[in-house]
């Protein structure tokens, strides 16, 4: 009999833990399947069509088509390339500067808060409207970056019209806006450091470039690898930036066009939308493999304390 | 700390950090202060070659002429409820999701905790194409609903949440059990008041993204009534052609409020950013 109680309990908790558990966690179900799973398989399903009609939801021809249509459009090779400029020039630039500076305000300075409250504001404002600002300082005639130049002798540079320059108006703008958040990072990765290594090489003597290059290098390395992974797939995802500055276009001749800007522009500037899809889903299998690698990776490779 | 202050010795190596900071710091703050200083020149001012950095008479009424070209107040009222009410949701949502995992032993709760955490690789733009379809079959186009609720289920935040939930002692559950208290009670009277700090934190995080969200509100508004500010911008910015005296006065509306919140709850946003970030 007592028994009996018991399990009809226990049960009963079950049903209860299983009911509640469910309840509280039902908006997120919801909203994560509507808003994301589903548009997520969509999303497949459209970029396998050969040709789509996005009003009425009709496809037809299912294949790889539209990818390899994708692959080898001009515009989305661009995108490629304009990606890859942005990872090997603008991300270890943003990087080495946002390390020194963040080596500077470690360094037991004073003042230090007050400099990282002013180094942090650009991570917290809008990329649209310091965009906006940033175009007005590229501004051939009058921009100040121009004039500035100018007073060494260098003829305006054509940033925003000239498809050569345009790509480095948007890498200057990119190292510039990226810096914040990688400072962040970079002096609380510092801080985590257990001050007794540097009392041990205070008491060695060792010279300060060795001690930059044996020990906080090295213990910094989960940071830098944090930084990078997320720099690359931020790189993949360039957008707002690339409105900004070149009002609602993509740069000159196309000369800015990134990733997102493809999708966005086969999506909604041309109706194209399963190629938008199979860009998308092109987007998607990239950022799988760099997550990929970083789980890989941060076994293998990073020292960890 | 006492081993930071030792590391910097000599006067000569204070001055060259401090000078190469305040260069940063100029770099850093360039565009804000150009910003700020061109919201407030005359047109002449503005595109004066050599240039005049400051305006010789603070031209306020810039923010009048540029309020009167683009219904700038509606765009900020917009934002306001689209970012507060944003916020408001997302807090509930996260705050009962981040309970029901760590009160509750229910099945599949690893499964699916697991599942959404592998939802945040997905990239957001590839799931617009889908969304945009789903919230015109809705009606939600040129609606407060179709800004917020898409973007009210946060797997980060989640994530985040759960992991100060999960520090609060088991024993403080058993004791309020046996005095009665039920487990919604509990969380309102125990869990939330414990962790208000991160509360508070994955508000403001989420507000500032809000506030600052671009491409779906881009997608979804086609009304000038529903417009939030930085679409409104960008239109004010095409539209207006070389005005940029003006366009500095609307981009400095924009930045204003974000950068006052800043200035006061920066710990929280320092914090919640160097758990993970605001945008990844």
């Amino acid at each position: 009999m007592k028994n009996k109680t018991n399990l009809s309990n226990a049960t009963k908790t079950t049903i209860k833990q299983n009911f509640l558990g469910y309840l509280y966690l039902l908006p997120t179900l919801v909203i994560t399947l509507i808003f994301v799973v589903y548009p997520l398989i969509m999303s497949f399903r459209m970029g396998f069509y050969e040709r789509y009609n996005y009003y009425t939801d009709e496809g037809s021809g299912f294949g790889l088509a539209t990818f390899k249509f994708v692959l080898t459009d001009p515009n989305f090779q661009k995108a490629l390339m304009n990606t890859f400029l942005i990872v090997v020039i603008a991300v270890p630039v943003s990087m080495i500067i946002a390390l020194a500076i963040a080596l500077l305000l470690n360094s037991g300075i004073k003042a230090s808060k007050f400099f990282q409250a002013i180094y942090f504001l650009p991570y917290v404002t809008s990329v649209i409207a310091i965009g906006i600002v940033w175009s007005w300082l590229f501004h051939s005639d009058f921009g100040y970056i121009n004039q500035f130049l100018g007073m060494f002798g260098v003829d305006p540079i054509q940033w925003l019209n000239d498809p050569k320059m345009a790509i480095w108006a948007l890498i200057i703008f990119n190292i510039w806006s990226g810096l914040a958040f990688k400072i962040v990072i970079f002096l609380s990765g510092l801080q985590n450091i257990d001050p007794q290594y540097y009392k041990a090489a205070q008491i060695d003597g060792t010279p300060k470039w060795k001690v930059f290059t044996r020990i906080t290098l090295p213990l910094l390395s989960p940071t830098v690898f944090f930084l990078t992974i997320t720099s690359v797939i931020a790189s993949f995802k360039v957008y707002n930036e690339v409105f900004a500055l070149f009002g609602g276009k993509p740069g000159p001749a196309n000369s800015c066009m990134t990733v997102v800007y493809y999708i966005y522009d086969m999506f909604y500037g041309s109706s194209q939308v399963h190629k938008a899809a199979a860009a998308s889903i092109i987007l998607f299998i990239i950022i799988l493999i760099i997550t990929g690698i970083q789980m890989l990776l941060s076994k293998k490779l990073v020292h960890y304390k | 700390m006492e081993s930071n202050t030792k590391k910097v010795t000599s006067v000569w190596a204070k001055v060259l950090i401090y000078t190469a900071l305040i260069l940063g710091a100029v770099v850093m703050l360039f565009p804000f202060i150009f910003m700020l200083l061109t919201s407030l020149k005359t047109y002449a001012e503005s595109i004066s070659v050599p240039p005049k950095i400051f305006p010789e008479v603070a031209q306020f009424k810039n923010y009048k002429t540029a309020m009167e070209m683009a219904p700038f107040d509606v765009y900020f009222k917009n934002t306001v409820i689209s970012s507060v009410g944003n916020t408001i949701l997302t807090l509930f949502v996260t705050i009962f999701a981040a309970f029901s995992f760590t009160r509750y032993k229910f099945y599949g709760s690893n499964v699916i905790f697991t599942l959404l955490l592998a939802t945040m690789m997905v990239p957001g733009e590839m799931l617009i194409i889908q969304n945009y379809q789903t919230v015109s079959a809705f009606g939600w186009i040129d609606t407060f609903q179709g800004l917020i609720i898409p973007y009210i289920a946060n797997v980060f935040y989640i994530f985040l949440l759960r992991q100060y939930f999960m520090q609060i002692p088991e024993q403080l559950y058993k004791a309020a059990k046996i005095d009665g208290c039920s487990d919604w009670k509990y969380l309102w009277k125990i869990m939330i008041p414990n962790t208000i700090s991160a509360i508070v934190t994955i508000a403001i995080l989420n507000f500032i993204a809000s506030w600052n969200a671009f491409l779906w509100p881009l997608l979804i508004t086609n009304n000038d009534k529903m417009r939030v500010l930085t679409i409104g911008l960008t239109h004010f910015t095409n539209e207006s052609g070389s005005q940029v005296h003006l366009q500095m006065a609307a981009a400095t509306i924009i930045i204003i409020p974000v950068a006052i919140i800043y200035l006061f709850l920066q710990k929280y946003i320092i914090s919640g950013v160097t758990r993970g970030g605001l945008k990844g």
